[in-house]
């Protein structure tokens, strides 16, 4: 089932275009990776699925509907957003506690044990928690709340490496047991490697990829040979960046390497390393800047 | 999982890798997909994707309600197929990298005949 189907979408903010004709579809059951530089325009690509804005065209459909103002729909999602603001005088059991009435998929368990795993004080004022406590509380609330659709925002603020992969274990062991729809914005592009299937990736505007995260792992490779080597055996392929010391060149390529072709790169004493998806996204932004 | 290759094929690999070894019996059950995805740290869909190439094979076999087993015969599919691959996997890049450094042919039988001594 189709969870968001988004069309020619298009966000113009006076003279800023944040969104430029962006067409995609998010499935039931699946982990996304929503990916690109600050003011990519990730944030407006979120705001507008979870109906806290419009779209100056296009279309967009959450669960089959209209978002804007939808109740219906949006009771479906949730959005955990980088620095989160409370109400004043909420300490965090009242935060939890209206969440619980909020959300009808709500596992007061499962938020009461991540508040214990992130060592959350129940009592304490939420305008008094520090960045990585308010950062907790949301990821605390986001997984607890099993929504549907679940977005998380930069959700990171403040917490450190043990926290982060606390939070990457709890949603992996909790998504395992009750699938459902995850679209993770963030920088820390290699933490989240392997826990997304399907990668976004915005570019000024622009979705610039949409692309199965195993396959893309193996498509994108540094070469390093001889320039007329390298020259040849980059014929038919996307050359993402180029580099070169004496006669010695390296490329990064983009295309499909199977055995045979591995074994024609070392005929051609060309050594083939692969790129991690943090380097093959900062690979696939730099080459549209050398575009323009 | 650090290799350049799909996570599903690496997956599918380390099972086969248990197999051969003895590791998992033929007629055992194998780890859940989740098992898989929380020791790993991986996808459950991508671990699914892994054990599914595996049944495609016909190495891995499902019980209804139960999960997946290693099904009778496995390990010496495996293996005759692991000594196909051994050509091209490892005899020719060994002798490959000979030729590079003028190491000929009886030079290089004599270097396998004392490793194998020395092991």
């Amino acid at each position: 089932m189709t969870v968001v189907a988004a069309s020619g979408l298009t966000k113009r903010y006076r003279d800023v275009t944040a969104l430029d004709d962006v067409s995609f579809t998010l499935e039931e059951n699946a982990i996304y990776g929503l990916l690109g530089r600050n003011g990519a325009g990730k944030t407006t690509l979120m705001q507008l699925i979870t109906g806290q804005t419009g779209a100056t065209s296009g279309s967009l459909e959450l669960f089959g509907e209209h978002p804007y103002e939808n109740e219906r729909a949006l009771m479906k999602v949730v959005f955990i957003k980088e620095s989160q603001k409370y109400p004043t005088a909420y300490k965090v059991k009242h935060v939890l506690s209206l969440a619980r009435h909020l959300f009808p998929n709500w596992d007061e368990d499962f938020a009461q044990s991540l508040v214990d795993d992130f060592n959350l004080p129940r009592k304490r004022d939420v305008r008094k928690l520090s960045r990585g406590m308010t950062s907790a509380l949301g990821v605390t609330i986001g997984l607890a709340a099993r929504a549907p659709l679940t977005f998380f925002d930069e959700p990171y603020l403040g917490l450190d490496a043990v926290a982060r992969q606390l939070f990457y274990d709890r949603l992996l062991a909790d998504y395992a047991e009750h699938p459902r729809t995850v679209v993770l914005s963030t920088h820390l592009i290699d933490e989240v490697a392997d826990l997304i299937e399907q990668v976004l990736l915005l570019d000024r505007g622009k979705l610039v990829l949409d692309a199965d995260t195993d396959e893309l792992r193996g498509e994108v490779m540094d070469a390093t040979g001889p320039a007329e080597a390298i020259d040849e055996f980059a014929t038919g392929r996307q050359v993402l960046h180029r580099e070169q010391l004496g006669g010695v060149v390296r490329v990064t390529l983009r295309g499909s390497f199977d055995n045979a072709e591995r074994m024609r790169a070392k005929k051609l004493s060309i050594d083939l390393q692969p790129v991690s998806l943090q380097q093959a996204v900062v690979r696939l932004t730099m080459e549209r800047k050398t575009d323009r | 999982m650090d290799d350049d290759r799909p996570i599903f094929v690496q997956i599918a690999e380390l099972i086969e890798n248990s197999i051969i070894d003895g590791t998992l019996a033929e007629e055992t059950q194998v780890p859940s997909t989740n098992e898989l995805a929380a020791f790993h740290r991986i996808n459950p869909a991508t671990a699914a994707k892994g054990i599914n190439r595996l049944v495609d094979d016909g190495i891995l076999y499902k019980r209804r309600g139960i999960g997946m087993f290693v099904a009778t015969g496995a390990r010496e599919t495996l293996r005759e197929r692991r000594r196909l691959d051994f050509a091209t996997q490892y005899v020719r890049p060994l002798v490959d990298e000979a030729r590079k450094l003028g190491i000929g042919t009886e030079e290089l039988k004599k270097l396998i005949e004392t490793w194998e001594e020395q092991r």
